[in-house]
């Protein structure tokens, strides 16, 4: 049996109203791979920011090495030999790699002698970067592998990594879990957040579980299973199954043709992308977040202008309108209902600090002459969205920033499919929701493709793109490596399509050099 | 005929409390803080520096003055009054998280308010049997040249005739973009100034750095009011006199791109577009066409402020946190 | 001292009941009364309730003082309530100084050059849309360059008025009566042509009304209008704004038109209505005091009735302070000051909450 390197005493948390973490006692061990597992929302980050200083717990006690200890800041953290990996990089953009990682230490700036301990950390564990890149100039594996290296450097005996494969490919997975392996050997503790369970399975020796903020329990890996581990996350058993209904009489609705798009510094972001989305459809997109699907969603949407290609929208009497260089407006004019939620909800598809009815309002205040805004019908609606989803809110006048992040997307999701649209563009509609959130999401937009609406779902859990997808158009680095049929392929083939454009082996370099995240 | 060695050793001197102003915001902007109470601060290091010569020179008024205290009094009542308009800026900004605008104008309203209060009614408030401030004896120690300067002929004029202060400026210039750009402090300013929940994770004390610069920023924008007044104005304080340099050092820090060593350059150019309308023959007849070259400095900035956005590369532009508060738990 | 448990920390409150939120304001405004009256009494050896005293006696005096706090009230209200959709609109225009210098211009170069030549109304009339006119440019140049290239319009404001008091001394000195003077004097004092007329012969109805006008109808603007809600929406994300098909560049043009127009009405009234001349200070700095009654209102026009009165309160209280005591003018800015760093500061109270840690053991 291992000494306990971490040992939390009932820990509390608020924030404001909102209990993130009530009484919960953990230990991580040294020489140990701990999942943290827990739906959205069940407070396993604000647990854990509580290790690395950055919020300070309510109540509750700390152990490190069997020592009472009050992390009062990062620095403290450090210092402890606790460090953390954060599922949004804390990184300087206009920095090198070696200024990032020695931002904080004290003593005299010495980049070079700091270079080398870099390249001996690099190759003790496996690790490849380069000390003096600038970060925005790197990509989102490159930038994590920064952020461990940080991590490293300051001798961190205890590794806490949250979330570290969502911006991952299946294949830089397997080499994050290598290196990890090589930590635990080396006697270090890790703790690792995540959400899909075969990583679990494969990476973990325990898990602990939390639900709704308190702590349901641990086990040990290997003697348990997914559905165990999902019914102690959810509380109750829930079936894993997306509704897939056939689809009815599809049409093309739009037709994309060659469309490239590049960004303020020229670098592509698009590469002659091609491919037609059928009514009754459910089109998949899937790829590392940065692929280029954002663009792809707003090109077709009016907010990205094109270099070149086309997007056509065909209507039900089959007439063809050019959508590329108009912008949402004048594409509403056109008589397309299209609705687009956008994977910044807050940032984009609302507004946070006004309420539900005015943020409903969006969609429909330029009706009619009057110079004054209509309040009735928003109103109106927001209450029928409220009820229709069972969104939890104090009343309508609540600004949405202050509802849960699954009931913020019930109201956008709720708006957006409001005036019937006859195509829907989904960004991540689900990242970030607890599982019966998403479960509603899903159905929502199923009725919308009985409706013989043409979806396109962006999607990043490859596990769900394959369930509820008809189609599913791989991106790699802004270009199309293939479109696949649901049904007929599996998670290896379309992981391995996000990494390489098939029968075009070279092109690897640039999905790094493209694959900037968008944070 | 255009006199470059009379001219620029007038634009120099315009260009001291610029630099002054400029070296001091743009420490305070690398840390995020986008400080607009800067014309208020020199002001009141304008004042504070008077204040001080005005009660040293009283308290000797029939014998001889100490040049080391003529020197020192003025000058740590400068650094004091300026130190203490930081910490109102910092504890309202940093420790309050208030508005950086508001705050900034707020400053600048009663920091010209002091200036010119005191300014006005000193003499009345002291009691002192003067007519007006014209502190000539300590501006003597001040605007004090090296020795041999005029000896040198045009040499010694465009480089040698100036006072400590001048010179003070344009090293506080070097010695902070040393401290930015090769020491670790530097390093962990600028990340502050950046992304300052980074900063945070990585151990690095927010608040203090965010004090700490923009408490010595104001502190040497301060010594520009200080230098104004005791060298360039030969002493004499007359309300609104300095006028809206503090909101040209601003300016400044943009047409520098957040580095001191072009600061140095660009204040130069500065002052001189400041006074260049004195060399722009017009003729008694038409006094007015004076009133639009001083335009001139202005339009130049807005010009150069435009220019800066329209190219838009990522070392060039502002602190990426510049005008935001920072609170550590916000979710 | 790491392993030192910190006392306090700070947690963000959830939304204050509007009584309470302003409970704690009209306390910070106490608290910051009191500093000043301390204040004074240092500076100016009177006891402190004759300080009060005092300020009140400035504002309110007598009927003439009353009617003059109010007319100033006026004309800082009206540039405050011209600056805030800007601000609602998050686009920081300081530039409100010079939006009502160039308006005063124009007015006054109306009355100058076409004084006596025309019908009084008919000058009047071209007073008024020359001063619309010039304000709404001057609010323009720096919407495009925000507009176009996103160019910071703090910066671009400030210089702008600048460029326009440079333009005031100019004319200045072309007008100059009698020369030499570099002052205009009073325009057209024989013949009174383009003074703005009085209401029910008061000389200082005019702005008052112009000015409750304005109020209620930005309230109305700003809270029921399609363009009050685009000016929030661009204001809160111009990613939604440009997400829901509107377009950012010509609310912004549009917004500081009207907003720059409004401080050329603030000119007209300055000029035209109330001191008939013009300096580079006309204005004396009221469109940088704007911001902060606009700020401090919260941008509500309504409560900014409020916070313009108390402005102009402590200005002519600390003016009739110095005028008794010998002192200077500028008493009142520093006083101003002091209770904006209180109400600047009160508002981290609203917003936040410190809570003290409780011990669990030791």
């Amino acid at each position: 049996m291992a000494e306990a390197a971490v040992k939390l005493v009932n820990i509390s948390k608020s924030f404001g109203q909102v209990k993130a973490n009530s009484n919960v006692s953990l230990e991580i061990n040294k020489g140990e791979i701990l999942a943290l597992l827990g739906e959205n929302g069940s407070g396993k980050t604000t647990l854990m920011n509580m290790l690395s200083g950055i919020y300070y717990p309510d109540e509750g006690q700390i152990f490190i090495d069997g020592k009472e200890v009050s992390i009062s800041s990062p620095k403290i953290a450090y210092e402890l030999g606790i460090g953390m990996v954060h599922q949004h990089f804390k990184l300087v953009d206009v920095l090198t790699a070696t200024e990032n990682i020695i931002l904080g230490l004290d003593g005299k700036l010495n980049k070079k002698e700091a270079a080398a301990k870099i390249k001996e950390i690099c190759d003790k564990y496996g690790f490849d970067i380069n000390p003096d890149q600038k970060i925005y100039d790197m990509s989102v594996s490159q930038k994590q592998t920064v952020e461990i290296v940080k991590v490293l450097y300051r001798g961190a005996n205890i590794l806490i990594l949250d979330e570290p494969t969502a911006v991952l490919t299946p294949q830089e997975s397997e080499k994050l879990f290598n290196v990890m392996r090589n930590m635990k050997a080396d006697g270090k503790a890790l703790v690792i957040i995540t959400h899909k369970m075969h990583e679990v399975e494969s990476i973990s020796d325990r898990v602990a579980i939390l639900r709704k903020g308190e702590y349901v329990g641990s086990m040990m890996t290997k003697d348990t299973n997914a559905g165990e581990m999902t019914d102690m996350m959810v509380g109750r058993s829930v079936s894993l199954n997306i509704e897939r209904p056939k689809p009815v009489d599809p049409k093309p609705r739009i037709r994309v043709e060659g469309l490239t798009v590049k960004n303020i510094e020229g670098i592509d972001k698009l590469k002659d992308v091609s491919f037609t989305a059928c009514s009754g459809e459910i089109l998949g997109i899937a790829g590392i977040s940065g692929s280029g699907q954002k663009e792809l969603l707003e090109a077709i949407a009016g907010l990205q202008p094109a270099e070149s290609g086309s997007i056509k929208y065909i209507n039900e009497n089959g007439e063809e309108e050019e959508l590329l260089g108009k912008d949402p407006r004048k594409i509403e004019e056109l008589g397309v209902a299209l609705s687009f939620v956008p994977e910044d909800r807050l940032g984009m598809g609302l507004v946070g600090n006004m309420d539900l009815s005015d943020n409903m309002m969006l969609r429909s205040f330029r009706k009619g002459k009057s110079p004054f805004t209509e309040r009735k019908s928003p109103h109106s609606l927001a209450e029928k969205v409220v009820d229709d989803l069972e969104v939890v809110t104090p009343s309508i006048e609540t600004p949405v920033r202050r509802l849960s992040g699954g009931n913020v997307q019930k109201i956008l999701v709720g708006r957006e499919i409001a005036h019937a649209p006859t195509v829907l563009l989904t960004a991540y509609a689900v990242r970030g929701l607890d599982i019966n959130s998403s479960y509603t999401i899903y159905d929502l937009i199923n009725q919308q493709k009985k409706k013989g609406v043409a979806v396109i779902f962006v999607g990043e859990d490859l596990d769900v793109l394959l369930e509820i997808s008809d189609k599913i158009l791989v991106l790699c680095g802004g270009r199309v490596s293939g479109i696949v049929d649901a049904e007929k392929t599996d998670k290896n083939t379309v992981g391995l399509m996000m990494t390489k454009v098939l029968n075009d082996s070279d092109k690897k370099e640039e999905s790094t050099e493209t694959g900037d995240s968008d944070e | 005929m255009f006199d470059i060695v009379a001219f620029i050793p007038r634009a120099i001197g315009q260009s001291v409390p610029l630099l002054f102003g400029c070296t001091g915001e743009i420490l305070t902007e690398k840390s995020g803080n986008l400080n607009l109470g800067i014309p208020g601060v020199m002001y009141v290091g304008g004042i504070s520096g008077v204040i001080g010569a005005f009660f040293y020179e009283q308290a000797c008024a029939g014998g001889d003055m100490n040049g080391f205290l003529a020197i020192m009094i003025p000058l740590l009542c400068s650094l004091t009054g300026s130190l203490i308009m930081g910490l109102i800026y910092c504890l309202l900004t940093v420790t309050l998280r208030a508005n950086q605008n508001v705050t900034g104008l707020a400053m600048t309203t009663f920091g010209v308010g002091i200036g010119n209060f005191f300014g006005g009614s000193l003499i009345k408030l002291s009691g002192a049997d003067v007519p007006s401030i014209a502190l000539s004896r300590t501006s003597g120690f001040y605007s004090r040249a090296l020795p041999f300067a005029s000896k040198m002929g045009w040499f010694g004029k465009i480089f040698l005739s100036y006072g400590f202060l001048c010179y003070a400026a344009f090293l506080i210039a070097i010695v902070a973009a040393i401290v930015l750009f090769k020491t670790r402090k530097g390093l962990h300013l600028r990340a502050v100034g950046e992304n300052p929940s980074t900063a945070d994770a990585a151990g690095i004390n927010v608040g203090r750095y965010k004090y700490f610069a923009t408490c010595i920023g104001c502190m040497i924008a301060g010594l520009g009011g200080l230098y104004y007044v005791m060298d360039y104005a030969s002493g004499v304080w007359s309300n609104d006199a300095f006028g809206d340099r503090g909101w040209l050092a601003i300016a400044l820090v943009i047409f520098s791109i957040w580095n001191p060593l072009i600061g140095i350059f660009a204040s130069i150019l500065f002052g001189g577009l400041y006074i260049v309308y004195l060399y722009i023959p017009t003729g008694m007849d038409y006094m007015e066409f004076k009133e639009l070259y001083k335009m001139i400095p202005y339009v130049v900035t807005l010009f150069v402020l435009v220019l800066t956005s329209m190219r838009n590369k990522k070392e060039n532009q502002p602190p990426a946190s510049l005008g935001l508060s920072f609170f550590r738990e916000e979710r | 001292m790491n392993k030192k448990e910190p006392l306090f920390h700070i947690v963000k409150r959830d939304v204050l009941p509007w009584y309470k939120s302003w409970g704690i304001r009209a306390i910070a405004i106490v608290v910051a009364l009191i500093v000043c009256g301390i204040i004074t009494t240092i500076t100016t050896g009177l006891n402190p309730f004759k300080v009060y005293g005092a300020f009140i006696q400035g504002a309110f005096g007598s009927g003439r003082k009353v009617w003059i706090t109010m007319q100033n009230m006026s004309v800082l209200l009206i540039i405050s309530l011209a600056l805030t959709p800007a601000f609602k609109m998050r686009f920081w225009n300081i530039g409100g100084e010079g939006q009502v210098l160039v308006g005063a211009l124009a007015t006054a170069a109306c009355m100058i050059t076409l004084g006596d030549k025309i019908p009084n109304a008919l000058l009047i009339l071209i007073m008024t849309v020359s001063a619309i006119l010039a304000g709404s440019i001057w609010g323009l140049i720096p919407a495009i360059f925000k507009a176009k290239w996103n160019t910071n319009e703090t910066l671009s404001t400030l210089m702008m008025n600048y460029i326009a008091t440079q333009l005031v001394a100019f004319f200045t000195i072309v007008w100059e009566v009698p020369k030499g003077s570099f002052t205009v004097g009073i325009i057209n004092q024989s013949t009174n042509a383009g003074w703005l007329p009085q209401l029910f012969g008061s000389k200082y109805l005019l702005p008052i009304v112009i000015a409750l006008l304005t109020t209620v109808s930005m309230f109305v603007y700003l809270k029921y209008s399609k363009h009050g809600y685009e000016i929030s929406v661009v204001g809160e994300s111009e990613k939604t704004a440009k997400y829901v098909g509107m377009k950012t560049e010509k609310i912004i043009i549009r917004t500081m038109l009207l907003s720059g127009g409004l401080c050329g009405v603030a000119g007209l009234i300055l000029v035209g209505g109330i001191n008939h001349t013009i300096t580079t200070t006309i204005n004396s700095g009221q469109g940088f005091t704007a911001v902060m009654v606009s700020w401090l209102a919260k941008f509500n026009p309504i409560t900014m009735i409020f916070t313009s009165f108390l402005i102009i309160f402590l200005e002519r209280g600390a003016g009739e302070i110095s005028t008794n005591f010998g002192l200077n003018q500028s008493f009142a800015d520093i006083l101003t000051g002091i209770i904006l760093f209180f109400i600047i500061g009160c508002e981290f109270f609203i917003s936040y909450r410190i809570v003290l840690r409780k011990k669990g053991d030791k």
